[in-house]
């Protein structure tokens, strides 16, 4: 244990690491679209990207070019804005709640909005008009609530409040396995359930419209309110003291929360673990101020994801292993690091 | 800064923790309050900074009820030092002492080079600019306690609130740190145990079962009749030779 903190990396050293940290991030989809059953090169890639974008008109096999831009483009693309989500997630309840094991997967926000995508599926909740992903956050705020009471009512601390999400996450989840059970056919049982353990697949251009746009919005809240999250170190007492309107900014944090894990969630099911162990990963590189923490969170979840997707398809050849079970591969062994460097300040 | 608590009250379920308390500070004066364990003074403190839901009764900054102020406008005046102060996260000192100026720093006003002259001072006055890169966690008791008076001068507020400071500091710290806060330029409201520490105070008020049953000028406020009543001690005003300084010996009633 060193007895002095991570030294105040000057301000032109931070402009550098997130440029350095954005190079990578393109690195890694560039990797993300090459990479797959058939390797493209990275000529034919540049040949695609440059028809699509500039009209270069450049001769591109079609099967190929349709590979790169109506498959893998989007699918890494949302990969990326769900690892950045996940990860800003949990930065945020990480810093509201107080609590190292805070992220949306742990406090049943995840299985909230996966109960609510599955009810609009199988049971046409919302008569059409509500959709899978606004059933889904419906279902995340809807269970959010729930363990907010929940930890509320037997106490308020912040062990109770992690207390109050397992019993939410387990509630929610067995109201989706049960609505699975009770109502779906032994087809939609099967994709569901492939869906829940997160699932890229059958990402297409429109999910790239619908994610990327809710991170972009989600990331520009956590950043505004970088200030404020830093305030809430000693508690929710000490944040007002500081001038914080602490019920403003919870609305608005964990509005921005729920927006993104449902998101997420309704996109390609429930990815469990990058919530948790980005933002603690980062802790150590950048410290615990928020400033920092948000931009470089937001940059390795999507790294990350894109990466986990990227071995999603390569682990067992001619299958995709659901991501959520690559992303439990890496990142339990982390949890326990996390587990174990905190020993008794959790 | 004028301060001012009209019949200010507050209760958690059926249990009233401060009742009806009334009294002004006056800009520049420092402010003891005292009372047994339990007496409501942390309570009466984060009343006063508008901490708490639901009071009962006002308080009145400048003549404003503090309830039609914003939580940033409340922090520019007021800041306020309690007595637990706990984080997991990995902070330094500076960044510690850094977060005073929340109230003052915006998304599009960011931290600049007058707030780092502001937080360097506010490390210096407490004696900890040669620990700005420790972490909060390796500190001592005494060295966070500090450190968190240090936040508070960073909030540069036109009124201190402190809750029990010279806890966990030893004499030297205790001492120091009485004296830095008597000759800060503010008006302070200081919760103190000690009641030699607390007769340094302009005026004294005292807590019991969360009302204030007295409040003046310290010698008057603590005569032995109320002593042995509120704080169940016998109570012997000594002389000290040096300086003609009244100081206190205790003991408990029938020694």
């Amino acid at each position: 244990m060193t007895y002095v903190a991570a030294t105040g990396v000057s301000r032109r050293a931070h402009g550098l690491w997130i440029a350095q940290g954005a190079a990578l991030l393109i690195l890694v989809i560039l990797a993300g679209v090459i990479v797959g059953e058939t390797p493209l090169p990275l000529s034919t890639v540049a040949a695609t990207f440059a028809n699509h974008l500039w009209n270069a008109g450049l001769s591109v096999d079609p099967i190929d070019a349709g590979i790169i831009w109506s498959y893998r483009l989007p699918r890494t693309l949302v990969a990326a804005a769900c690892g950045a989500g996940l990860a800003l997630s949990g930065v945020v309840l990480q810093a509201l709640v107080r609590n190292a094991l805070a992220d949306p997967y742990l406090l049943g926000v995840s299985a909230g909005a996966g109960a609510g995508a599955v009810a609009v599926t199988i049971l046409g909740v919302g008569g059409g008009l509500l959709g899978i992903s606004g059933g889904a956050f419906i279902g995340a705020a809807l269970a959010f609530a729930v363990v907010a009471m929940l930890a509320r009512a037997a106490g308020g601390g912040s062990a109770q409040l992690v207390l109050a999400g397992i019993a939410g996450s387990q509630l929610f989840n067995a109201l989706t396995s049960f609505l699975i059970a009770k109502s779906a056919n032994a087809e939609q049982a099967r994709g569901l359930m492939f869906w829940l353990l997160g699932n890229l697949s059958g990402v297409r251009w429109p999910d790239v419209v619908l994610a990327a746009p809710v991170t972009a919005i989600g990331f520009l809240i956590c950043l505004w309110f970088a200030r404020a999250m830093d305030a809430f170190s000693f508690g929710v007492s000490s944040a007002a003291s500081l001038g914080i309107a602490v019920r403003q900014v919870q609305v608005m944090l964990i509005g921005a929360v729920t927006l993104m894990t449902a998101t997420m969630v309704s996109l390609v099911g429930s990815i469990g673990f990058v919530g948790l162990v980005i933002p603690h990963a980062m802790r150590f590189v950048v410290g615990p101020r928020h400033a920092r923490l948000v931009p470089a969170s937001a940059l390795a979840g999507a790294v990350f994801l894109i990466l986990a997707d990227i071995a999603s398809r390569m682990l067992i050849p001619g299958q995709v292993v659901p991501i959520g079970v690559v992303t439990a591969l890496v990142g339990a062994p982390g949890f326990a690091m996390i587990l174990v460097r905190n020993r008794r300040r959790i | 800064m004028k301060l001012e608590a009209r019949s200010l009250g507050w209760a958690t379920g059926a249990r009233r923790i401060v009742q009806d308390v009334s009294f002004e500070v006056t800009p520049g004066e420092t402010f003891g309050l005292i009372g047994p364990n339990g007496s409501g003074k942390s309570t009466l403190l984060r009343l006063l900074a508008g901490l708490l839901a639901r009071p009962s009764g006002a308080v009145m900054l400048d003549g404003h009820p503090l309830t039609s102020l914003s939580r940033r406008d409340i922090a520019q005046n007021i800041a306020v030092v309690e007595q637990i102060a706990e984080t997991s996260e990995a902070l330094s000192v500076r960044d510690v002492v850094e977060l005073g100026r929340t109230p003052w720093l915006s998304a599009l006003r960011p931290f600049g080079p007058q707030d780092r002259i502001i937080v360097d001072e506010a490390l210096e006055a407490v004696g900890m600019a040669h620990m700005t890169q420790h972490r909060w966690a390796t500190l001592s008791g005494g060295e966070r306690q500090r450190v968190q008076i240090a936040r508070a001068l960073a909030q540069r507020p036109r009124l201190l609130m402190l809750d029990e400071p010279t806890n966990h500091l030893d004499i030297h710290h205790q001492l120091s740190l009485l004296r830095l806060v008597g000759n800060l330029p503010v008006t302070v409201i200081i919760a103190l145990h000690d009641l030699n520490q607390a007769m340094g105070c302009d005026r004294l008020a005292v807590m019991d079962e969360g009302r204030m049953v007295a409040c003046g000028p310290p010698s008057e406020v603590l005569d032995a009749a109320r002593l042995a009543s509120i704080f169940r001690v016998k109570a012997t005003r000594l002389r000290d030779p040096a300086d003609d300084a009244t100081i206190f010996r205790f003991q408990c009633p029938g020694e």
